[in-house]
């Protein structure tokens, strides 16, 4: 009885409450900002343009996605592990052989190209921890020209893709590990033993970006999660943390949550190309793997709280911090302590012969930044952001004296955050974006299937202030953010640029060759209409159709949708594609212009016709 | 009647003074730029194009604005195509060939004018080079007429024949269209005038030593 009463008295309160604050937002709680300022802050008014790009992974989606910050607005979805019928990717002939044999991926970690430690605007790389591959988006253009893998060895590319100061390599990793090389079948009793890791430096062609097989170590079969590449006085250096240093199976979340200490793995990649070099290596799987037990000098590892999860270099490059997601502290290490650890050969120990360094001596400061830290950013005025899972909160600290100095609440459950420049030597203070894992209704309600949120803070002042509210589709893992003058993408393909070899520019160009059961057309679409209109094939026979659009001006895109025969092309002004398929039903099939592209846009059409 | 002619007779042998014959030079000198800057502009504006479609008519060359990101010349076709004009391609331009070479043979008139130096070669250079402007601007607006008027008649968009504007703003459909000169036309536009200079300055030197010798 007392209950009852209380939850009705419960009611009426809420009752007054919500008719009381009439012009109080009505969303389901959690943080607040100062509504005013705010609004002033991310208002970009009509025809203005945003300050940075953020380019956030779309995890599963296997998209990239790109917003505008203040605004927080989406500005484009680029296409990268899976199909995307918006721009025709996946459906083209070019694209498709690029997606090769898989129609998705994982994207987790882009990672934007880097000239002397400061994004250079020139390339995003972007991590498959699904079918272990690496994707090159070039940012010219905005599409994936390069996807490279699956990477031999690389089993979950996970601890992925970041890159070395001056872009001389993409950093790759196992997060499952597996019995080597891929195919190979082992007991999952003699996991301890016979299953193994790898971590991997992709390198990366100074002036085209193409990917190659750098150099890969093999390693002992714990989970590598996340790592990051050196920068200044450790610019030699790559790191990743890793969990399951129990050599654990079965039930994870207990059989390798058992010791206090897991690891930093700290490679020298410099030593690694060497070995590489003098021929100190083995061939697995295709791959150059470097074996530790065989090669000193190229790894090392210091132990950190309880099950790490990621690891950042501070932006002078002298402090390595990774934060164990099952403590409540964030461990920092001196670069230069480890360098002297290293000399000394101060070790506790060792994993399949990889030197363990001794904690007490690398170690530089335990900050206590609360429940459940994961990643940290930085800002221009020395202090680090670290993002708290289980706390739902950001701490903000001091490099040097190593105390919290504020902390906000996000909603919530924050995984990554991303700060302006946040990964740079110079980070640029500004813009600190939350990407939460859980928005639990603070948007109008979608059904179950909900977005992911993004929440952007003023880090410019002593405090953090919450500034807006922005929501993902599933699901941003990592995301950077570029000042917007760092990049200068182009909108139209010049015609001289266009080296398709099937490329025609006149419509009296414009033609249909039979060779055997071959059927090559050669099309050209502009306002309004496309050439050859009208495709007469046998039934059986293998159709080409390049499809150039000949349009020099911004935003002229022609699409091309044939009806029952799954192609959908979207070709950008100055594009050739080609759209390959076998005319296998007989009939009358129309095809026509699917991107809006002028007043006749539904004149612009034609026929296939299969007899 | 007898002494008209005569009159008229020693007027073009006249000869040309120093000052005459650096202002000749000086006509050659001008006409040079009018080969390499546009003749007439054409500009298009609408909520499409705030920044305007550009159109260059060189003495040689038709050139649209050009960037990165835009061709006006390939987009003005593009839209001129929905009317049924017929696209602005060089080769329909006789006077691309011609305007080039009455250029050059006005220099070099010019030029024996000033070795010559006789009032009836700079008369000769006149009347030529004012026929010539004439007959350009004639040509010029008759092709304008020509584009505007022999519309397809298949064309998606049946508009009444029209000839676009060849000085000053006129709006057509969803554009605004100014058209004006170039640089190219007011170089051109000062031959004549410093040709005129010329004769005058010649003929009053010519009118103050006849008083003298007579006076």
């Amino acid at each position: 009885m007392k209950t009852t009463i209380t939850i009705l008295m419960g009611a009426a309160l809420m009752t007054f409450f919500v008719i009381g604050c009439g012009g109080e937002p009505k969303g389901r709680g959690g943080a607040r900002s100062d509504v005013q300022d705010a609004a002033l802050k991310t208002y970009v008014a009509p025809g203005d343009l945003d300050e940075y790009y953020i380019f956030k992974s779309g995890g599963h989606s296997g998209q990239v996605y790109v917003y505008g910050i203040p605004s927080m607005r989406h500005l484009a979805t680029i296409p990268v592990f899976t199909p995307y019928p918006a721009t025709g990717y996946g459906f083209d002939k070019e694209s498709k052989d690029m997606l090769g044999q898989f129609t998705w991926g994982d994207s987790h970690h882009p990672s934007l190209s880097e000239t002397n430690g400061d994004y250079d605007g020139r390339w995003l790389f972007i991590s498959d921890n699904a079918n272990n591959r690496m994707a090159r988006i070039d940012l010219r253009d905005f599409k994936t020209r390069q996807i490279f893998g699956p990477i031999p060895n690389v089993s979950g590319n996970h601890c992925s893709s970041f890159v070395t100061e001056n872009t001389d390599y993409v950093l790759a990793g196992s997060r499952f590990s597996i019995p080597l090389p891929r195919g190979t079948y082992e007991k999952i009793e003699d996991y301890a033993t016979k299953y193994k890791g790898v971590v991997a430096g992709i390198a990366v062609d100074p002036k085209s970006g193409t990917m190659s097989l750098g150099w890969e170590v093999l390693m002992p079969p714990f989970d590598y999660d996340l790592g990051d590449a050196g920068k200044g006085p450790s610019a030699d250096w790559g790191f990743w943390t890793c969990y399951n240093s129990e050599r654990a199976t079965g039930k994870l979340e207990v059989t390798a949550s058992q010791k206090d200490r897991d690891y930093v793995v700290a490679v020298n990649w410099k030593a690694a190309e060497k070995a590489i070099k003098e021929g100190k290596f083995k061939n697995l799987g295709g791959a150059k793997v470097i074996d530790p037990k065989d090669v000193e000098g190229v790894v090392y590892l210091l132990p950190a709280g309880k099950s790490p999860h990621g690891v950042d270099i501070s932006p002078d490059g002298k402090y390595i911090i990774a934060s164990g997601k099952l403590a409540s502290i964030t461990t920092v290490f001196s670069h230069e302590k480890m360098l002297t650890a290293i000399e000394k050969r101060d070790f506790t120990g060792n994993e399949d012969g990889i030197p363990v360094l001794n904690y007490d001596s690398v170690k530089e400061a335990e900050v206590n930044v609360g429940l459940g830290p994961l990643h940290t950013q930085f800002d221009d005025k020395g202090f680090a952001y670290t993002s708290l899972f289980v706390e739902s909160a950001i701490a903000k600290w001091q490099l040097g004296t190593w105390e919290v100095v504020d902390k906000i609440p996000v909603s919530y459950n924050i995984g990554h955050l991303a700060a302006a420049e946040g990964d740079t030597k110079n980070p640029d203070g500004k813009y600190l974006i939350a990407l939460n894992k859980l928005s639990h209704g603070r948007h109008l309600g979608v059904g179950p299937s909900q977005p992911e949120s993004s929440q952007l803070i003023d880090i410019s002042g002593e405090k953090m202030s919450l500034l807006y509210d922005a929501f993902t589709e599933p699901e941003p893992h990592y995301a950077q953010i570029v000042k917007a003058d760092k990049l200068n993408p182009i909108e139209v393909y010049s015609k001289e640029e266009n080296k398709h070899p099937k490329a025609i520019w006149d419509i009296k160009d414009s033609k249909i060759v039979r060779n055997g059961k071959n059927v090559e057309v050669s099309m050209i679409a502009v306002r309004s209409s496309f050439e050859p209109w009208k495709i007469e094939v046998n039934q059986g026979d293998k159709v080409s159709i390049y499809i150039t659009n000949i349009e020099q001006t911004t935003d002229e895109l022609h699409g091309f949708g044939l009806n029952e025969y799954n192609i959908n092309i979207v070709v950008d002004p100055g594009e050739t594609k080609t759209a390959e398929f076998v005319a296998s039903k007989k009939g009358v099939y129309p095809f026509y212009c699917t991107n809006f592209c002028s007043a006749l846009h539904q004149e612009m059409q034609g026929y296939l016709l299969v007899k | 009647m007898q002494r008209y002619l005569e009159l008229a007779t020693s007027f073009f042998e006249t000869p040309i003074d120093l000052r005459g014959r650096l202002l000749v030079i000086l006509a050659a000198v001008v006409l040079m730029p009018a080969f390499f800057t546009p003749l007439w502009n054409l500009s298009l504006y609408s909520n499409q194009f705030p920044d305007g479609l550009e159109l260059n008519i060189y003495s040689y060359k038709l050139e649209g604005g050009k960037s990165q990101n835009r061709d006006d010349l390939k987009e003005i076709n593009s839209l001129n195509h929905y009317i049924g004009m017929r696209p602005l391609i060089e080769d329909d331009f006789t006077e691309f060939k011609w305007i080039p070479f009455v250029i050059g043979g006005v220099i070099l008139l010019a030029l024996r004018a000033v070795v010559l130096g006789k009032m009836s070669k700079l008369v000769d250079l006149f009347v030529l080079f004012t026929y010539f402007g004439a007959f350009s601007l004639w040509s010029f607006y008759h092709k304008l007429y020509v584009y505007g008027h022999e519309l397809d008649p298949t064309a998606a968009v049946k508009v009444p024949p029209f000839t676009p504007p060849m000085f000053g703003h006129e709006t057509m459909a969803n554009f605004e269209v100014y058209s004006f000169p170039g640089a190219g036309s007011y170089f051109m536009a000062a031959v004549p005038l410093i040709l005129f200079g010329a004769m005058w300055f010649s003929r009053r030197a010519e009118q103050v030593k006849t008083y003298k010798t007579q006076g």
